[in-house]
């Protein structure tokens, strides 16, 4: 069986380091936080600012910005990955876990198997709810001990650190838990349903 | 996003496919243009990007994304790429790479930033740098389409040595087919040089841009800072975010 082409000459620069091993395949390492989004940043404005769960259609929590920041925050120290092939390790974030947020809402578990995430501007992305629980995810409003800045997806964006980096959604407004499974935005523009880096689960049909 | 911009296709596999360099265009001293035989290709919109990864001799492989500068009608894929000064792949594709050559690439990818003729327009294109590579594969495929969109671009390069496509732009500028080209320089002004000479501005988006009661489809490829300063202001002049479309790169995104 044929390998690969061999591009002579080409040496590289991303291997042998004590990271590699946190490093998923197909990715390399930056020291800088590069940005991607689809369309313009928007304006923060805290004193408008809202976070809401929602059952279906049926609101079942909301958060003003004095709210939100009011309950259990956590600091959560984890490597990024995003899908354009550059990772990140040891980023230092301040939230609210989905966790809290469904305790605070008095729920004792997701009220639904699937997440849609919306956010300003009409973004969506797609998270089975199993996924956000159990410490794994939050909606993170300060990174490296500073308020999130709106480029990166400030007041506040959805942290899912062990999925590819286009989940952890920018400008974060609503959680709608579902029935079944919705594709967001990029999910429905060629990228993974689910976007486990660890399987390279990069567009449709990885 | 409207439900015709959505990708209708189905689900498939993309398939690592081997690509063969035919022609290598140097665009500008640290601008390398690939022209690649690719068997098997699918196609591609006007917009869409690849992903590329060389594997060194020891097995070590490298993967990034580059925009695809060629129109769909294009025989070859071109592929345009900027040699950065710590680029680990940038600087194999526009440096040591040689007619002959292989390597592998996987897509087209992308249904967002993408623009057909059939969507018509106008068309507002704002490109800073190498952010021209996808806007240029939209001009292209509005030529080739022999689309009469009205078309503008403003585009934003350092020096007039770091002008990508130059010739080609002036050429299709020259036209009459209603696309207008416009230029700003941000480090020089050399003499006789009659364009812009300065930083993209709100002042200068108002001017070059279509009014919003037009409802350009605008779309704007550049470094994140030059992305968020054209699209903060396109916003702030009456723009529609969801018809404001953007890639950025960071000094690693690509």
């Amino acid at each position: 069986m044929n390998g690969p082409p061999i591009s002579r000459g080409f040496r590289g620069r991303g291997r042998g380091s004590d990271a590699s091993a946190r490093v998923p395949p197909g990715q390399h390492l930056v020291t800088d936080f590069p940005v991607l989004s689809a369309g313009p940043t928007p304006p923060a404005d805290l004193a408008n600012w809202r976070f809401a769960i929602d059952d279906g259609d049926s609101p079942v929590g909301e958060w003003s910005w004095e709210q939100f920041n009011a309950l259990p925050q956590t600091d959560l120290t984890v490597d990024i990955h995003c899908v354009t092939t550059w990772s990140k390790l040891d980023t230092s974030w301040r939230g609210v876990t989905i966790d809290a947020l469904l305790e605070a809402a008095g729920l004792a578990e997701p009220p639904g198997p699937f997440a849609l995430i919306h956010c300003d501007g009409g973004y969506t992305t797609n998270v089975p709810s199993e996924d956000l629980v159990d410490g794994k995810a939050m909606i993170a409003t300060q990174f490296d001990g500073e308020a999130l800045d709106p480029e990166h997806g400030g007041p506040a964006r959805l942290l899912v650190p062990h999925l590819y980096f286009w989940k952890s959604a920018k400008w974060v407004q609503r959680i709608q838990f579902l029935d079944s499974e919705v594709p967001g935005f990029w999910e429905e523009n060629g990228y993974h349903i689910y976007g486990d880096p660890w399987r390279e689960q990069r567009y449709d049909g990885d | 996003m409207t439900a015709t911009e959505k990708s209708t296709s189905a689900p498939r596999r993309l398939q690592w496919m081997t690509a063969t360099v035919r022609d290598v265009l140097d665009e500008t001293p640290r601008v390398r243009s690939l022209v690649l035989d690719i068997p098997g290709w699918p196609g591609h919109r006007a917009g869409q990007h690849v992903d590329v990864r060389l594997t060194s001799e020891d097995g070590y492989q490298a993967q990034r994304s580059y925009s695809v500068a060629s129109p769909p009608e294009a025989p070859q894929v071109m592929l345009t790429v900027e040699r950065l000064p710590d680029g680990e792949v940038s600087s194999y594709l526009a440096g040591d790479l040689r007619v002959g050559d292989s390597f592998e690439l996987r897509g087209p990818i992308g249904g967002y930033f993408v623009w057909i003729a059939a969507l018509g327009g106008p068309l507002f294109l704002v490109g800073g740098g190498s952010g021209i590579v996808p806007l240029m594969a939209m001009l292209r495929h509005r030529a080739a389409a022999s689309s009469q969109v009205a078309a503008t671009l403003l585009y934003s390069s350092r020096t007039a040595a770091d002008i990508i496509y130059r010739s080609e732009l002036d050429r299709l500028a020259g036209k009459g087919d209603a696309f207008r080209l416009v230029h700003t320089l941000t480090r020089e002004r050399p003499s006789g040089w009659t364009g812009l000479a300065r930083r993209i501005d709100r002042a200068m988006l108002a001017e070059t841009a279509f009014t919003p009661e037009a409802s350009p489809r605008i779309f704007i490829c550049g470094p994140t800072p030059f992305v968020e300063t054209a699209a903060t202001h396109l916003r702030d002049l009456g723009h529609t975010a969801h018809l404001i479309k953007t890639e950025r790169f960071g000094p690693s995104g690509r």
